[in-house]
């Protein structure tokens, strides 16, 4: 069962890195990475099955993480919208040569 | 082991024991009097440099009046005051030596120059009999010189830097006589090289003058370039360039081997640009657009005399090499004749006197060449009283010529001779002393250039003829030609005599009111060195001579020989050895004192003859002269040599330049600097399109990093 | 038994994560993605990480999820239903790109030699029969991870004052 969660994981982690890569809507990339996040910790439980307690400590730390790294990141991605009145990431482009 | 003010190491080879030693006396003070005599007067000549910029630009004639500012009357003192001081000095060091009878070179060091590994150059003067008599020669005849200059240039604007200038020539001239090593007198040798582009260039807002000094210098440097490649050769054959220790391995060297004639002819050439032989000699005639005393000091008395100082030094080395000697007497015979045929056609009183003293050098180095050292020597000394004098004279006519063309607003040429005539009668100290000259230079006795001028002939045979000599017949035609040139000598000076001093006034019923004869302080140098061109023959009369009524009997004495001998006696013997007796009789018969009586009546009968000939001729004045055609033309046209440089050499490397500037330069390496910066543009142009600012675009940048780091760590 | 109920999630984990891609409207995505997280939850179970599935449902499917919903309430996002996926190239280089990763990923993933049940799982067995489903996961972060323990709260309180400095509107 092991093997086939992680094969699950890394499928799962593929997609969320193809979300990033395609939608251009701000919340739902970071959805996306959102997604991936969960990829790993997957496969951190699988291996923790392997490898000792230690994996799901881990998986602890990275969901309190994820959770302080949503809130501060959607406080971003609200900011941004009061200034360009749209979260579609095709119109930050200030950074343009 | 050595100190500033004296303390001397004793160099040499092993010492003959002398009856007490020889103690200097204040040495380095005579190189540093000058020096500091360029400080003061530079100094003052900054400070006088604003009043005098804008009189430089109107023309360099400051119009003072009797109120002279300080700027202007120091350096009057100053310049003369450190040569009269070091000429001091330096005659009490002879006086030391003389009474001492210094056989071995004294060396006095004062510091490392030059220290890298195997190759030590000290700072060093050397005091023997040779430099100590140079160097009397140039600090006396420049003091005197400096005293005419006070009066000379005292309406001229740039007056201080003037005599900075001069005493800087000064400074460096003494370093090449003094210099203890072939490096120092280079340093020396290059210096009066500056100082002489410094002068000739004088007024330098006229274009053609500051030509004059660019070309004096360019030439020059071709011959410095012949000293450096003798002095590479020098240090790869001994190891050293120090005088005193190369000459003692050079005695062993082999006689007529290869290397020692490169290294002499190298030095030649080097002493060719300096001393204004074929074919370097196209500066001197030029450098007269220089002031006059310049020309009477650089230009006769000193800088040019350093090449004949050179080939006495290098002695030893020019006794081993007979090709080199015949080539530098053939060089020097040859210009003999060729300066003077040019000066026979020439107007202008200065261009006679540069070409006259082209022709002299020439019978210099004939001396030199044919083993003569001490002659040369000899005539250098002589020719220096004689020709300072000439210049001097010169200066005093064109300076009074100037005065009174000037107070009358009339812009024809002060120097030319068409424009002169009948200034006996208004100055006739000016043309008593300078005929005092003219028979000097043409070898009239009793006068000085008669002993040495008549000598360098006499040796030309005498060694020429000797028992082992090569080349004999060489030498026979080296001195039918030298006693050709003397008559031409003798005819050109006559001319120059008569078209200034004799004959009608062609100078103009107006001018002819201003003009006068010089203050004291231009006409007392002249008597001096007059006094000096009859006198200064008699101290080196050969005892032939002196057995008969020629040597004036008790007035006299073969002195400068005996004095020189140290310095010649390491020659002497090789000669002896190779070349074996010297000849009794001169290829057409007749013993020394036939030919001295033959050729001073000669030279007496040329200028009586020319006197009564050209005064007689009507000289048309300059304005109103004719073209000349033939062969008169190709000699006032110096031969063409300087149009035939300009093609030959002149043009071609000229278009070269400008071949390498344009295409070489501007297009090739520009373009290549030019393109790598283009490439970096463009390159940076296209590389910064990766920035398109949008974050898919980012993340996608990062995923492909993501996987190259995953594929690098797994595989 | 296990194994089906572990295929089933599976399945409706990936179905999910396809959804939240693929979906048009922003609020699909999002309860999509709480599918995910619930099918997720499930195979933490299956996985003896009891504890942790709790906390998965509790906080990330409960809170953060909760989050983002008033976030694109707050944005009013909602309404415009226009599908927002990059396509031509990009999308093409993309899928390659990923794919990739995936064929590395799983290589490195299935190979034979990682054995069922090893050291690892029998300590985990004895740390559930010894302290319960919640001290298996106490008894570490407590002793051998307390300094990231309390680093982490330091942390969130860092992120609360950072989202209201951010979050508030210019002027108060």
């Amino acid at each position: 069962m092991i093997t086939e969660a992680l094969v699950l994981s890394a499928m799962i982690f593929v997609l969320g890195t193809f979300g990033v890569l395609v939608r251009r809507n701000a919340i739902i990339m970071f959805l996306c990475i959102e997604l991936q996040l969960n990829a790993v910790n997957l496969a951190f439980i699988a291996f923790s099955r392997l490898m000792g307690i230690d994996g799901q400590v881990f998986v602890f730390f990275v969901m309190t993480v994820a959770a302080a790294e949503a809130a501060v990141g959607l406080a971003i991605i609200i900011s941004v919208f009061r200034h360009y009145k749209t979260v579609n990431v095709d119109n930050f482009k200030l950074l343009r040569w | 082991m050595y100190n500033a003010l004296g303390v001397s190491v004793q160099g040499g080879q092993a010492t003959v024991e002398t009856a007490s030693q020889f103690q200097p006396f204040f040495p380095g003070l005579i190189i540093l009097l000058p020096l500091i005599g360029f400080l003061i007067n530079g100094a003052l000549a900054l400070r006088h440099a604003q009043a005098s910029a804008s009189a430089v630009r109107l023309g360099g004639e400051l119009d003072l009046g009797d109120h002279l500012p300080p700027t202007h009357t120091l350096p009057s003192y100053v310049a003369p005051g450190v040569m009269l001081v070091a000429f001091l000095i330096a005659s009490v060091n002879f006086a030391r030596m003389f009474s001492v009878e210094l056989h071995d070179p004294h060396v006095i060091e004062y510091w490392t120059w030059i220290a890298t590994g195997a190759f030590t150059v000290k700072a060093a003067i050397q005091l023997d009999q040779l430099s100590i008599l140079m160097t009397m020669i140039v600090t006396g005849v420049g003091f005197l010189i400096h005293v005419f200059s006070v009066g000379y240039m005292r309406d001229d604007a740039g007056y201080p830097r003037y005599f900075s200038y001069l005493n800087l020539f000064i400074f460096f001239m003494l370093v090449l006589v003094m210099g203890a090593s072939y490096p120092l007198m280079f340093v020396g040798w290059e210096g009066v090289g500056l100082c002489s582009y410094l002068l000739i260039g004088f007024w330098f807002s006229d274009r053609e003058k500051s030509d004059a000094g660019k070309k004096a210098f360019i030439v020059n440097r071709i011959g410095d370039f012949g000293f450096l490649i003798a002095m590479f050769l020098l240090f790869g054959m001994f190891g050293t360039l120090d005088f005193v220790p190369l000459f003692s391995q050079a005695a062993n060297l082999e006689y007529g081997s290869g290397l020692v004639t490169a290294v002499t002819l190298f030095l030649f050439l080097g002493a060719a640009g300096k001393s204004a032989q074929i074919p370097l000699y196209v500066w001197l005639p030029d450098a007269m657009a220089g002031p006059t005393p310049v020309s009477a000091l650089i230009h006769a008395a000193t800088m040019v005399t350093a090449g004949v100082y050179l080939v006495v030094r290098s002695s030893v080395l020019y006794a081993l090499s007979p090709i080199a000697s015949a080539t530098v007497a053939g060089v020097g015979v040859l210009t003999a004749l060729f300066a003077a045929t040019i000066a026979l056609k020439q107007n202008d009183i200065k261009k006679v006197l540069a070409y006259s003293t082209v022709s002299q050098l020439g019978y210099m180095f004939v001396g030199v060449g044919v083993g003569a050292y001490a002659t040369g020597i000899f005539h250098l000394m002589t020719h220096a009283f004689f020709k300072a004098l000439l210049f001097l004279g010169a200066g005093a006519v064109i300076h009074s010529m100037h005065h009174s063309l000037h107070r009358t607003n009339n812009h024809q040429d002060p120097q030319d001779m068409r424009n002169m005539g009948g200034l006996r009668a208004f100055m006739p100290i000016t043309w008593g002393t300078m005929w005092v000259a003219t028979f000097a230079i043409s070898g009239i006795w009793p006068f000085a250039g008669f002993f040495s001028k008549d000598e360098i002939i006499w040796q030309t045979a005498a060694f020429g003829g000797a028992a082992k000599a090569p080349y004999p017949m060489l030498y026979q035609v080296y001195w039918v030609i030298a006693l050709v040139a003397a008559i031409l000598t003798a005819f050109y000076m006559t001319r120059m005599m008569v078209m200034t001093f004799h004959g009608a006034s062609r100078t103009g019923v107006e001018e002819v009111k201003h003009l006068h004869e010089s203050p004291p302080v231009m006409w007392i140098p002249l008597i001096a060195l007059a006094f000096f061109s009859v006198v200064a023959g008699w101290i080196n009369v050969p005892e032939a001579l002196r057995e008969t009524f020629i040597g004036l009997g008790p007035l006299t004495s073969e002195w400068l020989h005996h004095w020189l001998e140290p310095i010649t006696e390491q020659a002497h013997h090789i000669q002896e050895l190779n070349l074996g007796e010297v000849a009794e009789q001169a290829p057409f018969g007749g013993g020394e004192v036939t030919w001295a009586l033959v050729s001073t009546t000669l030279a007496l009968v040329t200028v009586l003859a020319s006197f009564q000939f050209l005064r007689r001729r009507n000289v048309k004045v300059a304005a109103e002269d004719t073209e000349l055609s033939g062969f008169s033309k190709v000699l006032y046209n110096k031969w063409y040599v300087d149009e035939i440089y300009d093609r030959l050499i002149v043009q071609p490397l000229i278009k070269s330049s400008r071949f390498c500037w344009k295409v070489i330069d501007a297009r090739v390496i520009d373009g290549v600097v030019n393109g790598v910066g283009w490439t970096a543009r463009a390159l940076g142009f296209v590389v910064s399109m990766f920035q398109t600012g949008t974050v898919n675009m980012y993340a996608f940048v990062l995923t492909i990093g993501a996987l190259i780091i995953l594929g690098v760590s797994v595989f | 038994m296990i194994e089906v109920l572990f295929y089933v999630f599976a399945a409706v984990a990936l179905g999910g994560a396809l959804g939240v891609v693929w979906a048009k409207s922003p609020v699909g995505s999002l309860l999509f993605m709480v599918v995910t997280l619930g099918s997720l939850a499930g195979i933490f179970v299956l996985l003896e990480a009891h504890f942790l599935a709790a906390i998965q449902v509790i906080v990330y499917a409960g809170a953060i999820m909760v989050l983002f919903l008033f976030v694109i309430m707050l944005l009013n996002l909602g309404h415009d239903y226009q599908r927002d996926l990059k396509g031509g190239a990009f999308a093409l280089l993309s899928f390659v790109i990923i794919g990739l990763m995936a064929g590395v990923l799983a290589r490195q993933f299935s190979t034979d030699s990682i054995p069922e049940l090893a050291v690892g799982g029998q300590a985990i067995d004895a740390l559930l029969e010894q302290h319960g489903v919640v001290g298996a996961i106490a008894q570490p972060l407590y002793t051998t991870y307390v300094v990231p323990f309390e680093i982490t709260g330091v942390l969130l309180l860092v992120a609360i004052v950072g989202a209201l400095a951010l979050a508030k509107k210019d002027g108060r």
